[in-house]
């Protein structure tokens, strides 16, 4: 088969046909550039969102729940063995919410290959004083190098630096909401009443805004220390292990195995923001459904252009297979034709796809609850723009292929009596 | 006896629409090198249709057909296009130029796909042949800028770039007046003499007929007479 013979013959079989190749071309290029704008647009969305709170929240979290004891005592007794037995009115065992041996459990974690690193956590639901109001909170005691590097928490300290937790003793970063209520700003000092009723004074070293309003309402930071010290309780205690694992897809089943391991509790990300995952993947699906669509319309274009220029050049595939082509040549002279446009129209698709997406980057985006966000967010993918031309090649392959079979079947004497 | 370029055994074709017919019964015979043929018969007779069974286009037919000894029949398409372009020139009576080439290009394009020289050789073949039909200076215009004359000569010259061995015309000159009608035959004539090539001409014209060195007439799909005149 004679390849450059062939693809000169498509190229000037669009020569002729110019105008109607062009708005063939310029469908794919439509569909193409569409694909990529929105998978674009629609992925960056979605990983702002996902970074919202899967970035912010830890693949797994260990801690201990607050659950009654799953071994009752009759259970054990063997008096009832084999017996089904009601009981009422269970209450929850208090075990207190400290992590036990907690030190070891983070050495064996930091240990793991599958964990990036582990952020141990002190929570602690506290009471804010602002004159005769007590404003209900939560206190976040963190270990603030461990928390920077996992959770990038100074994106969300819009004012301050977070590592002034660590500089001061007895100091907060309150939430934006909360300093807003309480009328303080940083250099103010707050009283904190805990749930035991002690007392404590805190100075406010920074805002934070995490641009979820109910949590901006209630939460604080402060260093690890500090929080120890609020609830009087030692240098040990903590409350949350944070693990991050090298892939989140990894979260379920690593929680399970810390949960038996440990003895403690482990929810993995995944099962903490489900519907986050749903969203992301509706969204995802609806961009790739919109941009196949808009595809398989282009497609019909080529197919129809290549049928009639079919008819109309029945006479010169008369005379090139009198000539010497084999119906196979004549086939691949339009899928080649077919090709062509397809190639073309998705390469300016990809361009164009690429200069739109930047346009809607360069759009001011501003929103009090999403502080880090100035402009639209746009993924830049390369992977988009793969799936986009390769879409482009299929499609376009589907449509010519049709026509090209035609035309390959077409019998010239029939065309060439017919005159 | 020289070379025989075509020959065929028993060919019989038959139409099935509406009814079966046969358009061709037992047809038996053969060109040699240098021989200048024509098919004469009424319109309806099966003399085109004996031409494109000939020219491998049609390949619907019981029998065996022979082009420089090789049988025909049976063979792929592929191979058969190969046959074509390789031994076969065909010059018909509408010209068939791709309106999207030139003059040059038209008549390059059959040497392209044979791909035996390469293009500068190629180009200079066209070319000469465009001499020998005087049609140097129209080499690159475009065919639609051609008078009916100039159209049908490029279409020959297009069927000689290979330098097939048999040239087979269907009406060659029905669209021409007698003067471009005279001016075809002296080329076929010409070619005939000077390169030795078979041609196979099918024509309704009695006096281009008469001019040939061997007149075929066909009725009712049977050849009837084998006129001739050497």
């Amino acid at each position: 088969m004679n390849l450059k013979l062939i693809i000169n013959i498509a190229f000037n079989l669009i020569r002729a046909r110019l105008k109607q190749s062009i708005v063939a071309a310029v469908g794919v290029t439509f569909g193409i550039a569409m694909f990529i704008t929105l998978v674009s647009f629609m992925n960056g969305l979605n990983n702002l969102l996902d970074g919202l709170m899967l970035n912010r929240t830890p693949h797994v979290r260990l801690y201990n729940e607050i659950k009654p004891t799953e071994q009752q005592p009759i259970t054990l007794s063997k008096d009832h063995k084999g017996n089904t037995n009601f009981i009422q009115s269970i209450k929850p065992k208090d075990r207190g919410r400290e992590i036990y041996n907690s030190q070891s459990i983070i050495n064996e974690l930091k240990h793991d290959k599958r964990v990036i690193d582990v952020a141990p956590k002190v929570t602690a639901p506290v009471f804010f004083n602002t004159g005769t109001i007590e404003i209900t909170g939560v206190v976040n005691g963190i270990d603030v190098p461990a928390e920077e590097h996992l959770f990038k928490v100074s994106d969300y300290i819009i004012e301050g630096n977070v590592f002034d937790l660590n500089n001061e003793n007895n100091t907060i970063i309150i939430g934006k909401g909360l300093s807003e209520k309480m009328m303080v700003k940083i250099g103010d000092v707050i009283k904190i009443t805990t749930l035991k009723g002690g007392l404590v004074s805190l100075k406010i070293v920074g805002i934070s805004q995490i641009g979820i309003a109910e949590i901006d309402n209630t939460v604080s930071f402060t260093s690890l220390r500090t929080a120890q010290m609020l609830l009087g309780e030692s240098a040990g205690y903590i409350t949350d292990i944070q693990v991050k694992l090298t892939d989140v897809a990894m979260a379920p089943e690593a929680a399970k195995e810390y949960q038996s391991k440990f003895k403690i509790d482990a929810i993995d990300a995944q099962t903490a923001n489900s519907q986050f995952e749903t969203g992301s993947k509706i969204r995802s699906i609806i961009s790739y459904a919109v941009g196949i669509t808009l595809l398989i319309v282009a497609g019909f274009g080529i197919y129809n252009i290549l049928n009639m220029m079919i008819y109309e050049k029945m006479d010169s595939i008369a005379i090139l297979k009198a000539t010497g082509f084999s119906g196979n040549d004549v086939k691949w002279i339009f899928i080649s034709l077919s090709l062509i446009i397809g190639i073309t129209g998705g390469l300016f698709g990809l361009l164009f796809g690429f200069t739109l997406t930047n346009i809607i980057d360069a759009i001011p985006f501003e929103t009090s609850s999403l502080p880090t966000i100035k402009t639209y967010p746009i993924d830049y993918k390369i992977t988009y723009y793969f799936i986009g031309i390769t879409f482009a090649v299929f499609t376009t392959a589907i449509a010519g292929l049709f026509p090209a079979l035609k035309a390959g079947k077409i019998d010239p004497v029939e065309i060439i009596r017919g005159k | 006896m020289s070379h025989k370029v075509l020959e065929t055994k028993n060919i019989n074709k038959y139409f099935y629409d509406p009814v079966k017919f046969r358009v061709l019964s037992d047809i038996n015979l053969s060109i040699n090198e240098g021989e200048f043929v024509s098919v004469v018969g009424k319109s309806g007779c099966g003399k085109s249709t004996l031409l494109y069974i000939l020219s491998t286009m049609d390949t619907d037919y019981e029998g065996d057909l022979y082009i420089n000894g090789e049988k025909l029949s049976l063979k792929k398409d592929k191979d058969l296009a190969k046959i074509r372009n390789e031994y076969i020139g065909f010059v018909f009576q509408f010209h068939y130029l791709l309106s999207e080439y030139n003059v040059l290009r038209n008549v390059m394009l059959p040497g392209i796909k044979l791909a035996k020289y390469s293009m500068q050789e190629i180009e200079h073949h066209a070319m000469e042949h465009l001499r020998t039909l005087d049609m140097t200076d129209q080499a690159l215009k475009m065919p639609n800028q051609l008078s009916g004359g100039q159209k049908q000569r490029v279409a020959i010259a297009r069927a000689l770039i290979n330098n097939p061995i048999i040239i087979m015309g269907d009406e060659p000159t029905g669209n021409l007046d007698k003067k471009n009608s005279d001016m075809v035959f002296d080329i076929f004539d010409n070619l005939v003499k000077q390169r030795n090539q078979a041609l196979l001409i099918v024509t309704h014209d009695p006096e281009f007929a008469e001019k040939t060195h061997r007149t075929i007439e066909m009725a009712d799909g049977k050849i009837i007479n084998h006129s001739s005149i050497a």
